[in-house]
């Protein structure tokens, strides 16, 4: 089964995402900012990553630009999911590395589609 | 709602859209049409009832018609089409149609416009290789309220998370405020206008493509069967018709036959189209070759 590795410094949100993506089959394990992710990876890459941008010890952005550097670092498909819906953080997300960006609230629909179009799952 | 006002929504439903709706979905009639009695000035839902069994008015009617049918779409909505459109039909198409360079494509229901918008932006990604062609995307609906919305291409930030990869919003639409505003280029490329599926289709002209998604649904037999009657007539011999993943032709019309292992997907039927002069492998044209192909 798929591991999706949920990056939230909200447990509601971390809860939430975690009950969608068992839904769709995944594994999930959870961490709180990215230094933990990046531990997290360190060990073992997941196949997936939804990722918050904003978030206490170490943000999104600077969490994707190190997980890009690691070795096979570029294995995990990466999702954004935050609530900047600018297209300026869109834009830099994508020249990270990032695959696909959600822009919060999200629902099932969305992650659904979003995971489909990257490949994650099949339709 | 009482059984006798029921009969009565559900015969003019008929009537003007083909719709047909059934006794458990009786509670849409009540959600869907007390914002429009509102709308119209009549204190209660029976009021209006009453009026409309006295002397309906044509521009009420049209308005109850519109409330009743589903809008609902999203880009790129089940995928697969698009994949079919990207890889199977349009290298037909240039294959088929270099000398004219010309390729009508219709959208029939197109609601909001997702859908017809959905293509234009694959054909704006693949811009340089079709240098000089010429794609004509038209796109109806019954309902003019959400042709207008359709016009206007503005989207909700939950719509363009719905199908919509990121790389296209990135490159197709305009951010204005809480929406999202897709570009002239692609929204140039659609021509919309109101159409009643129940209509005469002759003044529609022929089409190389025909996208029926998701509306045969709401249609009995024998009106899904004139309307694939009608579409059969517009689709040029070698064309495509697509139809939504919980629609058929099957047991509805024998103009069409289903594409194996592209679903979805549907051309005329060979054993109508074609000469009746056996063993001739060139007069069975595309429809044979297609099916040798797969």
């Amino acid at each position: 089964m798929s591991v999706c590795l949920v990056v939230d410094d909200s447990g509601v949100v971390r809860k939430v995402a975690r009950r969608i993506l068992e839904e769709l089959g995944f594994t999930c394990e959870e961490a709180a900012d990215g230094q933990l992710a990046y531990e997290f990876c360190s060990k073992k890459m997941p196949e997936a990553i939804l990722l918050d941008w904003n978030m206490p010890v170490m943000s999104g952005i600077e969490f994707l630009e190190k997980l890009r550097a690691m070795p096979s670092g570029n294995d995990p498909k990466v999702v954004f999911c935050t609530t900047e819906n600018d297209m300026n953080h869109i834009q830099r997300a994508i020249t990270a590395g990032a695959n696909e960006y959600i822009m919060k609230p999200f629902d099932t629909e969305i992650i659904k589609s979003k995971f489909i179009q990257i490949g994650l799952i099949d339709e | 709602m009482k059984v006798a006002d029921f009969e009565l929504y559900k015969s003019l439903l008929y009537d003007k859209s083909g719709l047909v709706i059934t006794p458990d979905k009786s509670y849409l009639l009540d959600s869907r049409l007390t914002p429009i009695a509102k709308k119209w000035n009549y204190p209660t839902l029976d009021m209006m009832t009453l009026q409309l069994r006295a002397i309906p008015d044509p521009k009420l009617v049209k308005d109850i018609v519109e409330a009743m049918t589903t809008n609902e779409t999203s880009f790129f909505r089940d995928t697969k089409p698009f994949t079919l459109f990207q890889e199977t039909i349009l290298p037909h198409m240039l294959q088929t149609r270099a000398a004219k360079k010309t390729v009508r494509i219709w959208c029939a229901a197109c609601s909001s416009g997702q859908e017809p918008y959905s293509l234009s932006m694959i054909l704006k990604d693949m811009e340089a290789k079709l240098k000089g062609w010429r794609f004509e995307i038209i796109a109806t609906d019954l309902s003019e309220d959400i042709l207008a919305q359709a016009r206007k291409a503005t989207y909700s930030q939950f719509e363009v998370q719905r199908g919509l990869p990121i790389q296209y919003l990135m490159k197709y639409f305009t951010q204005v405020g809480e929406t999202w505003q897709l570009k002239e280029d692609i929204k140039s490329m659609v021509k919309f206008s109101t159409f009643n599926l129940l209509d005469d289709m002759s003044r529609m002209g022929q089409f190389d493509i025909i996208f029926c998604r998701n509306v045969l649904i709401y249609f009995d037999e024998k009106t899904k069967g004139g309307i694939l009657g009608k579409m059969e007539k517009l689709l040029d011999k070698d064309g495509f018709l697509l139809l939504g993943g919980a629609e058929t032709v099957l047991g509805i019309t024998d103009k069409f036959v289903p594409m194996p292992d592209k679903r979805g997907l549907y051309i005329k039927n060979p054993a109508l189209t074609t000469p009746t002069t056996p063993a001739s492998s060139t007069t069975g044209g595309f429809a044979s070759g297609l099916f040798k192909r797969t």
